[in-house]
């Protein structure tokens, strides 16, 4: 197997671009009126991705540990405002779902790269860049998927079963139990899009990092096994964090003598 | 009057206050709800009756005032033991997932006794309810309004319960099926002695079951008494005046 890949002179990619132009005159042909949108979206991706470039260069060349675990902690920083973003009805919503979905991440990826990089990656030193950055970067994107939807569903669960709810805590049913519906539902919707994944991979889809890999010289069942240890990994941090998002976000729907609080009323 | 009667209230408020969204719901409401009876909560739309019943098994506390049950502050009451002994049935019956036997299951598993209930107990609920035992077997969410409310009543019965909360237990029924249920509801209190206080807007109903009536109106008690004493002889203007207008209902 050839291990340095075929390079990409800047001039090949500048031939590249005129796929997009492609894209462009199809948009002006059928009046889509996409043309501005795919021009700037493709400048936006070159800067962005040529600025990640350069980045990742010098943060491999740096070998300082605390540079690396300061990028991981912003990539969750960004991952828990994005997925509390949308959350709740009210400003004060959002405010209680931040540090839920934040230690949800934090704790579904964190647990997984630890696993991952010193038990079957072994790698050295352990915070290589090289390996933790990429790698984080997969399990943070979707752990952050998973708490959005976990908290999502989890709401819109609680207000279309409040009868319900109250039925049971009528009944004597602690907080837990009266939400276990609810729970149950919110953990399957965050869960789905990794359990379909592990379903179709290989079939429907062929995933970006294998078919980077074996573009980039490495051993097809290299790559393979490579994806499968990241699978099985977005799989238990996606687990992780929709569970832990789903149990802490619960207990703000109950008043501490097990009463369902205002807020849930519609 | 049954012989359960004793002085000591089952419920005893003193200044109750209750808002939402800053409108009060009471306002400052203080009444004792007699133990083993059937007491009626009348009055028109928007009186806090509703809020009044939610406070006696705390799915809400007031936001002042006291509540006691049973002589005793109602927040010293474990919630869980609360809510057992004093039963909720909603306006709009709640159906679990499943047979009429597993939502009678939900309530026994709730509970800390051991084991399924037993099918001798579910027979003897559904009795108490005047449903046949067959519908044991039958998924609750199939059955009409009526057949459900019952359902729920026994599924409230399964913690057994000393008081039974009813919040306009026959709204969602047609009036010959919720005189049939009033009955029905007279004879369960006669028979298990349980404390029962009902919401209702059907005046008909508090006269047919009722052996007091509470009439509130914008938050507050405007009288409170025996059944036949409040319907004959009211005391209050107001009273009289909502009885009369009552008559077409």
């Amino acid at each position: 197997m050839a291990a340095h890949p075929m390079d990409i002179a800047w001039l090949d990619l500048m031939v590249a671009a005129a796929l997009i132009l492609v894209a462009v005159a199809l948009s002006a042909y059928q009046r889509l009126g996409l043309e501005k949108q795919i021009l700037l979206g493709a400048l936006r991706a070159t800067v962005q991705l040529i600025a990640v470039g350069y980045l990742l260069v010098w943060l491999f060349t740096t070998d300082r540990w605390w540079i690396v675990l300061a990028v991981l902690a912003l990539m969750v920083v960004v991952a828990t405002i994005t997925a509390a973003r949308r959350q709740g009805k009210t400003a004060r919503d959002r405010v209680t779902v931040l540090p839920i979905a934040g230690f949800a991440i934090l704790a579904g990826a964190a647990l997984t790269l630890v696993y991952v990089t010193t038990v079957i990656v072994h790698v050295q030193p352990w915070y290589s860049p090289r390996y933790l950055i990429p790698l984080f970067g997969m399990i943070v994107a979707n752990a952050m998927n998973a708490a959005a939807l976990a908290l999502e569903r989890l709401q819109s669960e609680m207000e279309s079963r409040r009868g319900e709810v109250e039925a049971l805590l009528a009944l004597g049913a602690t907080p837990g139990q009266a939400a276990a519906e609810p729970m149950r539902k919110a953990t399957v919707a965050a869960m789905i899009p990794a359990v379909n994944a592990l379903a179709v991979v290989g079939i429907v889809s062929l995933p970006g990092m294998m078919t980077g890999q074996i573009l980039a010289g490495t051993d097809p069942t290299l790559a393979v096994r490579y994806q499968l240890v990241v699978m099985f990994m977005l799989t238990a941090a996606n687990a992780i964090t929709a569970a832990l998002a789903v149990a802490l976000y619960r207990r703000t729907f109950f008043t501490p003598a097990a009463q369902l609080r205002v807020r849930v009323a519609v | 009057m049954g012989p359960r009667e004793s002085p000591e209230p089952a419920f005893r408020l003193r200044e109750v206050r209750q808002e939402r969204a800053g409108k009060f719901l009471l306002d400052g409401l203080t009444l004792d709800l007699p133990r083993g009876g059937f007491t009626a909560l009348i009055g028109p739309s928007g009186a806090g009756k509703t809020s009044l019943l939610r406070l006696l098994n705390r799915l809400d506390d007031p936001v002042s005032g006291t509540v006691e049950f049973l002589g005793q502050a109602i927040t010293e009451v474990p919630i869980r033991a609360l809510r057992r002994r004093v039963g909720f049935v909603f306006q709009a019956p709640v159906m679990f997932a499943g047979t009429v036997r597993a939502n009678l299951g939900v309530a026994q598993r709730l509970g800390d006794a051991a084991g399924p209930l037993a099918e001798r107990e579910i027979s003897r609920l559904l009795e108490l309810v005047e449903l046949d035992p067959s519908f044991a077997d039958r998924i609750a969410a199939d059955l009409s309004g009526g057949e459900k409310q019952r359902v729920a009543l026994a599924r409230a019965l399964v913690t057994q319960p000393e008081v039974l909360l009813l919040d306009e237990p026959t709204a969602a029924l047609d009036p010959e099926l919720a005189d049939r249920l009033v009955h029905m509801l007279a004879r369960l209190r006669e028979t298990t002695g349980l404390t029962m206080i009902v919401v209702t807007h059907r005046l008909r109903e508090a006269r047919v079951a009722a052996s007091s009536i509470v009439m509130l109106e914008a938050g507050r008690v405007v009288e409170a008494g025996e059944a036949a004493q409040v319907m004959q002889a009211p005391r209050q203007e107001r009273t009289r005046e909502f009885l009369t207008a009552g008559e077409d209902h």
